[in-house]
């Protein structure tokens, strides 16, 4: 039973594969090679003409756990308004308003229907991710998995503090790894979420929490070292101190250097790239930070746009979202302390085109894109649903593609935020197979998905079928055909096929001594047991629809 | 090797009668916890289900087997217009069998404790609010602001747990505690072990919209200085500003509160002003909030109802589409107009409410009726005779809930889904 995909124009950047015209051969849910007995082809579909790619891959959308579903209870309003957006919310326009907090059901299918088969939840909470778990189990259609937060949990800080050395460290990373079912590390804030709880109000790069008396810098550092040496592929996943606010984009340097060279993601890079510029004392440091990036090739970046609309903004960062909570519309926060973990903060924004600091933020974003040369180090996202809905990707590369669109775009915001902005100097447009390595080869490579992101032969068959249009919202809005792990999923843009994806982990080896520890920490200071910490896989594997696929990590030499 | 003869280690098993969920019982195989265990409700719930009494369905009450019981409800549901599925006592797994079996069924949902959970919901969807969990208590908290409960009728551990716990990670001082709109005699659990008496301000409970205006405006400082009124409620002025003084010079004040006990129209907005005198405090120092809840899988069954259809309690759905009407979806008022009323209370042995038209009972095997429902259908007990997954009360943490012994009772979740293959 081989399905041949025939005459399609594929964009494949991890074989370097630009439009290339050739015939793809799948069985039993992989890419397979051209088979010598022509007789096993069962089905051939004529793709002539049509672009054809592998599955897109979100790095960093807020699928599933606690705030998440804060979000959700938060604005019932959203979801009562979501009936007079559908189908159209899958067609963007400038100022139009998504649909920012979806159930786990429609976060699945609204991916699907893009063409995207696989999704990654950047900020399971260890405590939470029981929660994150059953939200990612119950969202059918893609593949998902999950970056672990650390480095604002009270374990992690003492460790620190008492000048544990590295190799410990490194097994606690390993070991939440395990027990949270989590494919890679992520610091939010480092260390600002845990001061907020002794009252501090901002933490600097190299200022101290008062009561630990460790900084940022070393919190990264040995997370970033813990995360290398452990082989885990994907790089340490940074929130950045000071999120949002004006003069922020420092600190973001500072980051960079504070990697001492290992590999560090910086996530959401638009929400810290603000310098205090102007009258208004905010001005894009878009141009600095494309700089830093080009010149840093160890660093990697996704943009986290924003859009215009109502949408709603789900952090871990507690310290931040406190302070932003002024600028809440409509005028509600959720602010958590959480079980000596982390934090979180929840709260609805409304990005307006004539605001200064919400035009000037949307400019950002696109200048860092246009800025960046290396598609490979800079990823699609918009941090959903905290810079706009995921549904909104097809409006944000049409934005990338077509420079008329995006100026056209641009001529319409506030204009003390145009007189701001070097946009309409960057000429770039993105072309298909620089978009197929962003959502695609890129994203996959970083986290470490060796059988996604391509085509080629032994990769997963989780394809999308595009019809090459001028107009790049309307063809990454609604592809042809989508194929997961093999089977049609989705025709004209509609799911035919209810499938159930994986659970992508990562699991390194460490030394179980490490539970001696925890389980005396966990008995003194928490409020469960260890035992009950720790995710099971069959929890995941409940109901005969989940199942984990555990990658291997990159070799050290 | 069946637990029913032999010990299990049952050191991790989860203790689903209270929002606290501990996981530290002395429990054995058989479900008995040793007498000497500080919790009765714990103790209750595991002995309750225990002596499990009825091990078959019935079908107006006639005992029958399960096929039975289950066409004779399918029957029903199939004639039934506007069904109601109320109740809702049941935890993760539950609640993602019943919500497509609603959706089949096109019908509404309610929570049996949503009358006191809706006082919370609306507060936060309306303001949000600033909150904690349990192990942020136990570590940082040095002072709990108990407002209009006693926590322990409730949440019988609190105190031993979470207030007088001798580890915690800052070494914090023995918590105070204050006791607002208790009755002095409820306030016993308040003492520290060192005999330190909490501090009471007395006062009727139905006076706290009254006490929390004031004592917002209070932390107006023009308002403090110009205001004339001696006292409030029968509470000294000097008394409410000692108390903000003094949540002022905590380190980490959590207020508690319980949405059960605000019993009286529009108790969402006292909690709106316990939750906005929170975030006024928090300008300056930290003050959280803990909202006690009221069991039954009340948040569990928010939880879930919320990723999956969009809303917590009090949703429907018809023509298709999930709406949220936390006034017309209540149980009281669509026992006025629905048609048939399905009943799911799988924890505590409560029968449904009087009602005309036919009901279907899935729930605990001690269930007793007035009078018999057109179908009742005994499951298993959750963490007795079934697993599953229980939010915990401040809603960031679910705990796996395990089977302790076997049992001929079905599992709630079959039986559901069951009944959703017996619809059209």
């Amino acid at each position: 039973m081989i399905t041949q995909l025939k005459h399609a124009r594929v964009f494949d950047p991890a074989h370097k594969k630009n439009g290339v015209v050739e015939d793809i051969y799948i069985s039993q849910g992989r890419i397979v090679a051209k088979p010598a007995d022509a007789s096993k082809i069962s089905t051939s579909l004529d793709l002539s003409g049509k672009v054809v790619m592998a599955g897109a891959i979100d790095m960093h959308s807020h699928i599933g756990g606690g705030k998440t579903n804060i979000a959700r209870m938060l604005l019932p309003e959203f979801q009562a308004s979501k009936h007079y957006s559908e189908p159209e919310a899958h067609i963007c326009t400038p100022g139009c308003s998504h649909f920012a907090t979806p159930t786990s059901t429609e976060t699945g299918f609204r991916y699907i229907e893009m063409g995207y088969t696989a999704a990654f939840e950047p900020a399971l909470m260890p405590v939470n991710a029981r929660q994150a778990h059953l939200e990612m189990a119950d969202t059918p259609m893609i593949d998902k998995g999950a970056y672990a937060m650390l480095g604002n949990d009270d374990y992690f800080l003492r460790m620190l503090a008492s000048q544990q050395d590295q190799k410990a460290i490194n097994d606690y990373v390993a070991w939440i790894l395990h027990s949270t079912q989590s494919i890679g590390i992520k610091v939010v804030n480092p260390g600002g979420i845990n001061a907020f709880k002794f009252n501090q109000r901002r933490l600097d790069l190299d200022e101290n929490n008062r009561h630990y008396q460790v900084s940022p810098r070393q919190i990264l550092q040995s997370l970033s070292r813990a995360v290398h040496e452990l082989g885990v592929s994907k790089p340490l996943h940074v929130h950045c101190n000071n999120l949002g606010a004006a003069g922020n984009f420092q600190t973001t340097l500072d980051t960079m250097r504070a990697s001492d060279g290992l590999p560090m993601h910086l996530t959401h890079i638009q929400f810290h790239s603000y310098g205090k510029e102007g009258d208004k004392q905010f001005s894009s440091a878009a141009a600095e930070i494309a700089e830093a990036l080009n010149k840093n090739k160890h660093i990697t970046a996704d943009v986290g746009q924003i859009l215009f609309g109502q949408t709603v903004t789900a952090s871990g960062d507690s310290m931040m979202q406190h302070l932003n909570a002024r600028h809440a519309n409509p005028k509600k926060a959720v602010l958590m302390d959480i079980e000596c973990d982390a934090g979180c903060g929840v709260l609805p924004f409304k990005y307006r085109d004539q605001n200064y600091v919400n035009a000037l933020q949307w400019a950002i974003g696109l200048e860092l894109f246009l800025s960046v040369e290396d598609p490979w180090r800079i990823f699609l996202t918009t941090d959903h649903p905290n810079g706009a809905p995921f549904t909104s990707y097809p409006h944000l590369i049409r934005l990338l593609m077509d420079k008329s669109f995006r100026n056209e775009a641009f001529a319409k915001l506030n204009l003390d935020a145009q007189a701001m902005s070097n946009l309409l100097s960057l000429d770039r447009e993105y072309s298909l197979y620089e978009i197929a390595i962003m959502t695609r080869a890129g994203a996959a490579g970083l986290i470490g998905l060796n059988d996604r992101g391509h085509l080629g032969i032994g990769a997963a068959a989780d394809i999308t079928v595009y019809t090459d249009q001028a107009d790049r919202e309307a063809m990454f809005s609604k592809p042809d055909f989508v194929f997961k792990n093999g089977e049609l999923v989705v025709k004209d843009g509609k799911v035919v096929k209810v499938v159930w994806g994986a659970t992508h982990t990562s699991k390194p080896a460490f030394d179980v001594s490490v539970e001696k520890d925890l389980s005396d920490y966990f008995n003194k200071y928490q409020t469960m047991q260890l035992a009950n910490f720790k995710i099971n896989p069959d929890e995941i594997a409940d109901d005969g629809r989940g199942s984990i696929v555990v990658h291997s990590g990159k070799h050290l030499s | 090797m069946t637990a029913a003869n032999s010990p299990i280690p049952t050191s991790h098993h989860t203790c689903p009668a209270c929002g606290l969920l501990c996981d530290d019982l002395p429990l054995d195989g058989h479900g008995s916890i040793s007498a000497s265990f500080s919790c009765a409700k714990s103790q209750r719930y595991f002995s309750q289900a225990a002596t499990a009494q009825n091990q078959l369905a019935s079908v107006d009450g006639q005992a029958c087997d399960l096929n039975t019981a289950l066409a004779a409800a399918a029957k029903i549901l199939q004639n039934s217009q506007q069904t109601l599925i109320a109740g809702l006592g049941t935890d993760v797994q539950g609640m993602r069998a019943i919500l497509p079996l609603a959706e089949k069924c096109q019908a509404t949902l309610d929570h049996m404790h949503s009358e006191s959970s809706l006082r919370n919901t609306l507060a936060m969807q309306n303001s949000g609010w600033q909150t904690t969990t349990l192990s942020e208590v136990k570590n940082r908290a040095d002072l709990i602001l108990a407002i209009g409960t006693d926590i322990v009728s409730s949440h019988p551990r609190f105190f031993e747990k979470l207030v007088w716990n001798k580890d915690s990670l800052f070494n914090k001082g023995t918590p105070h505690v204050v006791y607002l709109a208790v009755d002095e005699a409820d306030t016993q659990a308040g003492v520290a072990p060192d005999g330190t008496s909490p501090t009471v301000l007395a006062a009727d409970k139905k006076a706290l919209p009254a006490i929390l205006n004031t004592l917002n405006a209070l932390c107006n400082p023009a308002y403090a200085k110009s205001n004339k009124a001696a006292s409030v409620a029968g509470l000294s002025m000097a008394a409410l500003k000692a108390l903000l003084e003094k949540i002022q010079a905590a380190n980490y004040a959590v207020v508690v509160w319980s949405a059960s006990e605000l019993a009286y129209p529009h108790a969402e907005l006292t909690v709106q002003s316990i939750t906005q005198l929170i975030a006024k405090l928090n300008e300056q120092t930290r003050v959280a909030g803990l909202s006690l809840n009221s069991g039954d899988g009340d948040i569990s069954v928010n939880q879930t109802s919320t990723w999956l259809s969009g809303f917590p309690s009090r949703n429907r759905f018809q023509h298709d589409q999930v709406s949220y009407d936390t006034q017309h979806f209540s149980t009281a008022l669509q026992l006025k107009s629905c048609d048939a009323l399905l009943w799911v209370s799988t924890f505590n042995p409560k029968p449904p409410p009087d009602f005309a038209g036919p009901s279907i009972v899935i729930g605990h095997p001690n269930t007793l009726f007035e009078r018999p429902p057109a179908v009742f259908i005994p499951v298993g007990v959750p963490a007795m005779h079934d697993s599953g997954t229980l939010f915990r009360m401040d809603g960031s943490i679910a705990l796996p809930l395990k089977k302790l012994q076997a049992s001929s009772l079905p599992r709630l979740v079959e039986v559901i889904n069951q009944l959703a293959d017996l619809m059209p």
